[in-house]
Order: C-alpha cells, then sequence, then structure tokens
C-alpha cells in the first residue's frame, strides 16, 4: 500500500513537471511582447529593453525556467507585470472563492444527481424515469454560460423587476459577512456550475443502481422481509456509489474550466476571472500561476481518487 | 451443434447481415434518434443555405441597419415584419446572424472532432499494439493531457496565437483526442490477443496490415459512438471560446460570440440572448439524443449511462 501510495505519488510530480515545460515553453516560445506593451507606444527600443531587463526577460530561456521552478517549489510563484504584486497572494485571495464555488456546486449535483438516478433506477422505463432522462439530457446539452445568464435574467432581472430583490447580478460576499450574506452572492453561480454534473450523476447513479439491484444479495434481502425502502437505501445505493465516489473525485480536480465561465459571468472574482483577466493583460507569472495551481488541483485529486479506490475496492490491484 | 453451424443450415431462407447493417437497422427504428437527425438535418440545411436565408430577408449578415434596425435610442429592435426575429446592437438580422453562425459551430464541431478522433485512434492504436515503451510513453502523455485544464489552457494559447476558424479547431482538437486514445488502447490491449490476430501474424501479415486490417476494424464501434457523443460538446467547447472572446474575430457570425455581446442587453432585448442560446440548445440536444442513439445501436450491451462520455466541456 505505502509503495503503491509513493508510486502513484512521485507519478504525479512527474506529471506536475511536464506541465511546467508545458506552460513555461508555450508562453516563452511564442512571440512575446509584455515589454513593448507595457512602454507604451511612444517608448524609446532603450526603455523597452529596460523593462525587459526588469522582468527578467532578457536572461537566457533556461535560466529563466531554473529560476521560476526554484522559487515555485519555495511557494513564490513570482510577481505580476503590471503591478508587482507578489502572484502567491493574488491567488491565496481568489482560491476562497472558487473553492466556496466549487465546493457548494458540488454538494448540489451530488445531491440532486444521486437523488434523481436512485429515484429513476426503482422504475426503469416509467414517465418519471423518462422525465428525469429527458432532464439528465436537457441539462447536459446547455451550455453553462447560457444557463448562468438564463438564472440572471429569471432571478435577478425579473425578480427584482417584481420587487423581489433576493439575487445580486454580481460580485462575492467572503463568509465573514455572515453565512447568509455569502450563499446569497451564491446560490445562482452554484446551480449554473452544478447542472451540468447534476445531468452526468444522474445518468450515473441509474446506471450503477440498476447493476447493483439485479444482484443477487438483492434478492437475498428482499426474501428476507426487509422494506424495500430499506433494501434501496441500504443495499442498493451503498454499492452503487462507489463509481459516484470516483467520479466525484475527478469531478473536483476538473471543475476549472467550469469556473472560468462561472466567475466570468457571475463577475466573481475567483481563480477563473483572475486567470482570463491576466490572460487579456498578456500577463504571464499570474497565467503560469494559475495554470500551475489548478493543475496541481487535478493531479492531487486523481492521486487521492486513486489512493480512495484502492482503500474501498479490496479487487482493485496495486500495481 | 454449434451456433454457427446451424446458421449455415439455415442460410437458404435467411439473408446474413452484418454487425454494420445490424447497427444501422437498430437505429433506423429509434424514433427519437431519427426526430434528432430531422432537426440535424435541417440546422445543416440552415448553413449550408445561409446565403439564401439572407437573399430571402434582404439582409446581407454583416450590414448594419442603423435607422430601420434600431430605435431612436440605438436599442436592438424586436422581431418585425422586416426582422423576424429582431436585430442586434448594431442593428443587424437576428435571423440571418444565427444562419451563418450555424456554419461555425458546425464546421468546428465536424473538424475539431474528426481531428480528435484521427490523433486518439493513431495514438491509442500504438499505444496498445506495441506495448513496451511506446505504450507507456503515449499513456503517460495522455494522463498529463486528460489533467490539464483545458479551457485554460485554451484561452492562453488562444490569447498567443490571436482568435481564428483554424486556431478554434486547432486548439478544441488536440485537447479531444486523449479520450479516444484511451477508449482505442484498451480495445486493442484486448483484441491484439486474439486468435485471428494469431492467424494473421503466422501467415506472416506485417504489424502495419494487421493494425490497420485486423485490429481497427474491430475497435471502431465505441470509436463511433464516442465520436457522436464527442460533436455536441466539441460545439459547446467552441461556443464557450466564443463566449469568452476568444472564438472567432468579428464581423463573422457565431453563437458564442452572439450570446457574450447579448449579455449586456437582456434587460433590454430578451430576443437577442433567447434566439443564439436556443439554435446553440437544440443543436446539442439533437446531437446528444442522436449520440445516444448510435450508442444504443451500436453498442447494446452498453447500459445507458452517461459514463463513457467526453468530459465537462469545459
Amino acid at each position: 500500500m505505502i509503495r503503491f501510495v509513493v508510486r502513484r505519488t512521485l507519478l504525479g510530480a512527474v506529471v506536475m513537471w511536464l506541465i511546467t515545460l508545458l506552460v513555461f515553453g508555450m508562453f516563452f516560445i511564442a512571440p512575446n511582447n509584455v515589454a513593448e506593451t507595457l512602454a507604451g507606444k511612444q517608448a524609446t527600443p532603450e526603455t523597452v529593453a529596460l523593462i525587459s531587463h526588469r522582468l527578467g526577460l532578457d536572461r537566457p530561456l533556461l535560466e529563466q525556467y531554473g529560476d521560476f521552478l526554484w522559487n515555485a517549489l519555495h511557494g513564490n510563484l513570482g510577481y505580476d507585470y503590471y503591478h508587482g504584486q507578489s502572484v502567491t497572494s493574488m491567488l491565496a485571495a481568489a482560491a476562497p472563492v472558487s473553492i466556496s464555488l466549487a465546493l457548494g456546486a458540488a454538494v448540489i449535483w451530488t445531491l440532486l444527481g444521486v437523488t434523481n438516478g436512485v429515484v429513476s433506477a426503482v422504475r426503469p422505463g416509467s414517465a418519471v424515469d423518462r422525465g428525469l432522462t429527458f432532464f439528465a439530457l436537457f441539462f447536459y446539452s446547455m451550455p453553462s454560460f447560457l444557463l448562468g445568464l438564463l438564472l440572471l435574467t429569471v432571478f435577478y432581472y425579473r425578480f427584482t423587476l417584481a420587487g423581489l430583490d433576493w439575487f445580486p447580478a454580481a460580485g462575492y460576499a467572503p463568509l465573514s459577512a455572515g453565512v447568509g450574506e455569502w450563499a446569497r452572492h451564491l446560490v445562482l453561480p452554484w446551480i449554473a456550475l452544478a447542472m451540468l454534473s447534476a445531468a452526468i450523476y444522474t445518468r450515473l447513479t441509474r446506471g450503477a443502481m440498476l447493476d447493483a439491484l439485479g444482484e443477487d444479495y438483492i434478492r437475498t434481502a428482499r426474501s428476507k422481509g426487509i422494506t424495500e425502502r430499506r433494501v434501496v437505501l441500504r443495499h442498493g445505493l451503498r454499492s452503487a456509489l462507489t463509481p459516484v465516489v470516483t467520479q466525484l473525485g475527478i469531478d473536483l480536480g476538473t471543475v476549472v474550466g467550469g469556473l472560468v465561465v462561472t466567475e466570468t459571468v457571475f463577475g466573481l472574482p475567483g481563480l477563473g476571472k483572475t486567470s482570463v483577466d491576466a490572460i487579456n493583460n498578456q500577463d504571464l507569472p499570474v497565467i503560469i500561476g494559475v495554470v500551475l495551481v489548478t493543475s496541481a488541483a487535478v493531479v492531487i485529486a486523481s492521486i487521492v481518487v486513486d489512493i480512495a479506490y484502492a482503500v474501498l475496492d479490496p479487487r482493485v490491484r496495486l500495481n | 451443434m454449434s451456433p454457427e453451424a446451424t446458421e449455415t443450415a439455415a442460410a437458404g431462407e435467411i439473408k446474413g447481415r452484418s454487425p454494420w447493417a445490424l447497427s444501422w437497422h437498430r437505429l433506423r427504428r429509434d424514433r427519437v434518434a431519427m426526430l434528432s437527425l430531422t432537426v440535424i438535418a435541417a440546422i445543416l440545411l440552415m448553413a449550408v443555405f445561409a446565403p439564401v436565408v439572407a437573399a430571402v430577408t434582404g439582409h446581407p449578415p454583416n450590414t448594419q441597419y442603423h435607422s430601420a434596425g434600431l430605435t431612436p435610442d440605438g436599442l436592438p429592435r424586436g422581431p418585425n415584419s422586416t426582422f423576424w426575429l429582431g436585430t442586434d446592437d448594431l442593428g443587424r438580422d437576428l435571423l440571418v446572424r444565427i444562419a451563418y453562425g450555424a456554419r461555425v459551430s458546425l464546421l468546428v464541431g465536424v473538424a475539431a472532432t474528426a481531428l480528435a478522433v484521427l490523433v486518439g485512434v493513431v495514438v491509442g492504436l500504438a499505444a496498445g499494439f506495441f506495448g513496451g515503451v511506446i505504450d507507456t510513453i503515449l499513456a503517460r502523455f495522455v494522463d498529463v493531457v486528460l489533467s490539464f485544464p483545458f479551457l485554460l489552457f485554451a484561452i492562453s494559447l488562444v490569447s498567443i496565437t490571436g482568435p481564428s476558424l483554424g486556431i478554434s479547431i486547432l486548439v478544441i482538437g488536440l485537447f479531444s483526442w486523449a479520450s479516444v486514445a484511451r477508449i482505442v488502447r484498451g480495445q486493442v490491449l484486448s483484441v491484439r490477443e486474439r486468435e485471428f490476430v494469431e492467424a494473421a501474424r503466422s501467415l506472416g501479415a506485417s504489424s502495419w496490415r494487421i493494425m490497420v486490417i485486423d485490429i481497427l476494424p474491430n475497435v471502431l464501434a465505441p470509436v463511433i459512438v464516442y465520436t457522436s457523443l464527442l460533436i455536441p460538446v466539441v460545439i459547446v467547447t467552441q461556443a464557450t471560446l466564443s463566449f469568452l472572446g476568444l472564438g472567432i474575430p468579428p464581423p463573422t457570425a457565431d453563437w458564442g460570440g452572439m450570446i457574450a455581446t447579448a449579455q449586456n442587453y437582456y434587460t433590454t432585448a430578451w430576443w437577442y440572448i433567447l434566439f443564439p442560446g436556443l439554435a446553440l440548445l437544440v443543436t446539442t440536444l439533437a446531437f446528444n439524443l442522436f449520440g445516444d442513439g448510435v450508442r444504443d445501436a451500436f453498442d447494446p450491451r452498453a447500459r445507458p449511462t452517461l459514463s463513457m462520455r467526453p468530459g465537462r466541456p469545459s
């Protein structure tokens, strides 16, 4: 087991290293005119050279990469080109927003998806099942930015017109402002981010439940006279949850893309918005920082999932 | 008597049908799939005949009608007899622009998917067939690509190169192949140990021939299923890139870009966001319903879950 954990972690480190190479290479091989942009339109070549020198952009590429890697390993992701702010502290400020958004959405999509999936699987082929299947496909097909804008149109604009000032159009309220205020700002973004995954989890749970309910031990449980409710929830759902847990671990890592869109639509100052702003400004240290941190989240989540899987399911072979 | 022998005995009356013909037959009988195919065909016709739509309405896609198409305050006009679906913020005909936008969505949807499937099949075949070091390197590479926050990478890349149609296809295609490669590799691993591959080898067939003639046809069914499910994901991804301002540069009409501008007018011009949004939603829904039918037809044993679907589009 320990060997497995060590191997898996080392592999994750290799993946992370490859990602630093890829990101760094991408930005420095591509034509990069950040010094000219910063210097302004009428700058002399000397000014441009000076700025380039101050940002360290005139040093050999390998040296820049070495420094960057060394600093990153010490928790320093560099300084942004425009205000000299520490990227690490920028990301630390943005992270709580993204984490609030991602975790809240995860709770919604898991509860909604698992409930729908179980209800669907108890009576396969019924009107309820077909209704939920269409529900799942509908939200699976719905681009999250479109859903976000629809939510804003109805629940912000129409409600406010009707005198119901329940949801704000944009912005974030930290937990320190009170749980109610925090949730009020996040409800619509949570729903916008959660529905796609809720659709996937509905179908995933339905399939796993149908498999589980066909097993012999379910028949045994029924023949013992246990209530149907108990059979479904205790015996069926328990084994059906394994694939759901796996998926959850993967999704918490890859939810990053959804964050970019949702934070843009709802004006939330999280990692996604930070990265979009940085990309528009060609602020390389910030972009690289966000990509690294979010990739690390994906890599760590996948390691945790693999280990959890090995612990939960004794049939998984550790090599 | 073996089942094959029974079949031969009865072959007088019964026409043998290939698995492909059987799958096609199953798909034809799926009413939801056929209905969604009709919708897809209609969208395709709209895209192909977009110039006809422009001719019928008399409004070219990029012409701005400052007096007829905008209110005195300079706001978009709602649906009326001249502009059937209303106008956008620059006084352009929304209906014509939606028709032209279908071209971008379908073109990127099909081209990027084709690129992803091509790369994925080649990598998956090579990794599964050759095994050893090649497999290890390729499989790790697939892991890296899959663990990359795609959307972030895509927008960073497009911000460097500048947005264009070609870049959209390239970026989406080159980041969607990894799942295809993983599926193909898994299939190849199980097929390559089968007797007919051994037979081909013992007859002196080259690796190349075995891969293309013997193995490839046997791994195609899941690839076809995955392809049909990948197209709507690619369409959503393209629209998302456009929405973030990294799709197709203006004035070319595309749905994501239209929705992005429309979000500034959702309080004053509901049609501006509704119709492009509806076009996008109907298209992805039709492709998803059709993809479901394809999966049921080509892989009837697979249970109907979304589990093998392409990952979240963003």
